[in-house]
């Protein structure tokens, strides 16, 4: 209990958090991996979860690829990548995405999925594109379950990205390991704290956006 | 059309995202809080794996003749651990295998306790453990500290010669071009230099500002957490930093041809191979352990690892091919 005491003081004192290597540059490098890597992963993924969602085409290789891609351990991948790519961001950066890629893929499919095929069919009938279809009537209202996957893929990614430091990348990942590693707990247990303080702030972030969302979706249904 | 939909909804669950199903104001919170915790498990589980390994063996002191062997989550410290309970073997003793622990946090307590009896330790990182206080620097300093610092019941027995400890090390072809044999050499390389080793080593005293201090050798640190692993040699080899800490039992240091410089003036925290032993372990068991670490030289250990390496042969294979050959065993 002390440790975390004194992990809660470090946190107090403003030295923890300046400098290039201190706090406040190492959160802000978590957040722009976590965002680069989540944006990059939505890019791959949502084109594919919205076209597999929309036509049902290849949903079960989907569904079967995202179950296989998120079995693959993290750090395994960041030592293969970064063998061939060497040190620096690349690592990191493959396995963060390929981390996010599940998670926003399931969201889009199931998000489209999820439009009852009666309210499909009934645009459909009154004319409207397969373009249309999917903008003005899937996507809206698959939208709750679309931002799902990308709240879920932002919570694992900011979780993971600790993982960066391994290859010198920093990020809140700095100061945890440096903490492991010379027993420092309070610093190890600080830098934890503030991953933690993140995630959930990021969380409560998606569950108001996600909130919002489908309050505004009832009012226009 | 409805009952393809139906379907659809039947293979929703796979994979879905269902926080965003409902409404979520205290589970959001206590995901976050979840998965803040994998995190930090996680984090710890890549350092060390399992930590809580080895449970077992708390009354095997108890009858006597019982021995409990313990290793760290090292290939390295396993096969010297499995020498141990094989000589110790060899000399009529029950010996009981606890390998495989990971964290000093955890074993050396049971050791404390009684329930392991003989440990392979490092001399210069066990010392740090016991007394972070310690300024001792060359391996006599390093030795005397850690009597000194040892915990009641607890003895370090002679260190053996061989060494596993942090080191300056380059390519060959670098060494050839600037000249390289000793660290303070590095002083005369016109260029930038950065080392390759974990994040620690910047706070060590053999780190960055010591080397700066010592040998008046600047070098910037490029971290990298595997602890000298294929990631540090690569980054070594690739050119993308001109020295690793690479620890001085690894067989890569021989597979790709590095040259480990020199360290005179003792600044870096030798690491002898040394036998932890307890209160329960008898003369006889010590001067088994004492003759094996006599004939423990860095030779027989880079030896050992490199078995263990290329040939993926079990511990305890390599350990008793080496007792053999040394007549460590009958």
């Amino acid at each position: 209990m002390n440790q975390l005491i004194e992990a809660v003081e470090l946190l107090l004192t403003p030295e923890t958090w300046t400098g290039a290597t201190g706090m406040g540059a190492r959160l802000l490098q978590h957040l722009q991996y976590t965002g680069l890597a989540v944006a990059l992963a939505a890019l791959i993924a949502l084109p594919i979860g919205l076209a597999v969602g929309h036509s049902g085409v290849g949903r079960g290789p989907a569904v079967m690829i995202t179950g296989v891609v998120r079995a693959l351990p993290t750090l395994g991948l960041i030592t293969l990548v970064a063998l061939f790519a060497g040190l620096g961001l690349t690592a990191p950066m493959v396995a963060l995405v390929i981390l996010a890629v599940p998670s926003i893929l399931a969201g889009a499919y199931s998000g489209v999925g999820s439009v009852d095929a009666p309210v499909v069919d009934a645009a459909s009938a009154q004319g409207m594109s397969t373009w249309q279809v999917l903008w003005k009537v899937e996507v809206p209202l698959g939208l709750p379950i679309i931002i799902g996957g990308l709240r879920l893929a932002v919570l694992q990614v900011v979780a993971t990205a600790t993982l960066a430091a391994y290859v010198g990348s920093g990020g809140l990942g700095a100061p945890l390991f440096l903490g492991l590693r010379t027993y420092d707990y309070p610093l190890l247990l600080a830098a934890s704290l503030v991953v933690i303080v993140l995630a959930i702030t990021l969380e409560v972030v998606f569950a108001l956006v996600q909130r919002v969302l489908r309050r505004a979706l009832r009012g226009t249904s | 059309m409805s009952h393809i939909s139906a379907e659809i909804r039947r293979t929703r669950p796979v994979g879905v995202p269902t926080a965003g199903l409902r409404p979520a104001r205290l589970r959001g919170a206590g995901r976050g809080l979840g998965l803040g915790a994998a995190a930090l498990l996680l984090l710890t589980a890549c350092g060390t794996d399992d930590p809580m390994g080895g449970g077992e063996g708390g009354d095997a002191d108890e009858d006597g003749g019982t021995l409990v062997v313990g290793s760290q989550q090292y290939y390295s410290n396993t096969i010297i651990a499995e020498a141990y309970a094989q000589v110790l073997e060899d000399q009529g003793y029950e010996v009981e295998r606890e390998f495989e622990i990971g964290q000093r946090e955890v074993y050396v307590p049971e050791m404390e306790d009684g329930s392991i009896d003989v440990f392979p330790e490092y001399t210069g990182n066990f010392l740090e453990y016991l007394d972070s206080e310690s300024e001792a620097s060359d391996s006599e300093e390093v030795a005397s500290d850690l009597e000194d610092a040892m915990p009641e019941g607890l003895t370090a027995l002679e260190p053996a010669e061989a060494t596993d400890q942090d080191s300056y090390t380059v390519t060959a072809e670098f060494a050839e071009e600037h000249d390289l044999t000793e660290i303070g050499d590095l002083a005369d390389v016109d260029e930038d230099l950065s080392v390759a080793a974990n994040s620690e080593f910047q706070t060590r005293p053999y780190g960055p500002d010591g080397v700066e201090e010592v040998y008046g050798v600047e070098l910037t640190l490029n971290a990298v957490e595997d602890s000298g692993g294929p990631l540090t040699v690569n980054a070594l080899t690739d050119g993308e930093v001109q020295v690793a800490d690479i620890y001085t039992a690894d067989p890569a240091i021989e597979e790709n041809d590095l040259v480990v410089l020199e360290d005179p003036e003792d600044l870096i925290l030798p690491q002898q191979v040394v036998p932890i032993v307890s209160d329960a372990v008898d003369d006889d068991a010590r001067a088994a352990l004492d003759e094996l670490s006599a004939a423990l030289d860095q030779e027989a250990l880079l030896e050992m690892n490199t078995q263990s390496v290329d040939d993926q042969s079990d511990p305890s294979e390599v350990a008793s091919d080496w007792l053999e050959s040394e007549g460590l065993v009958d």
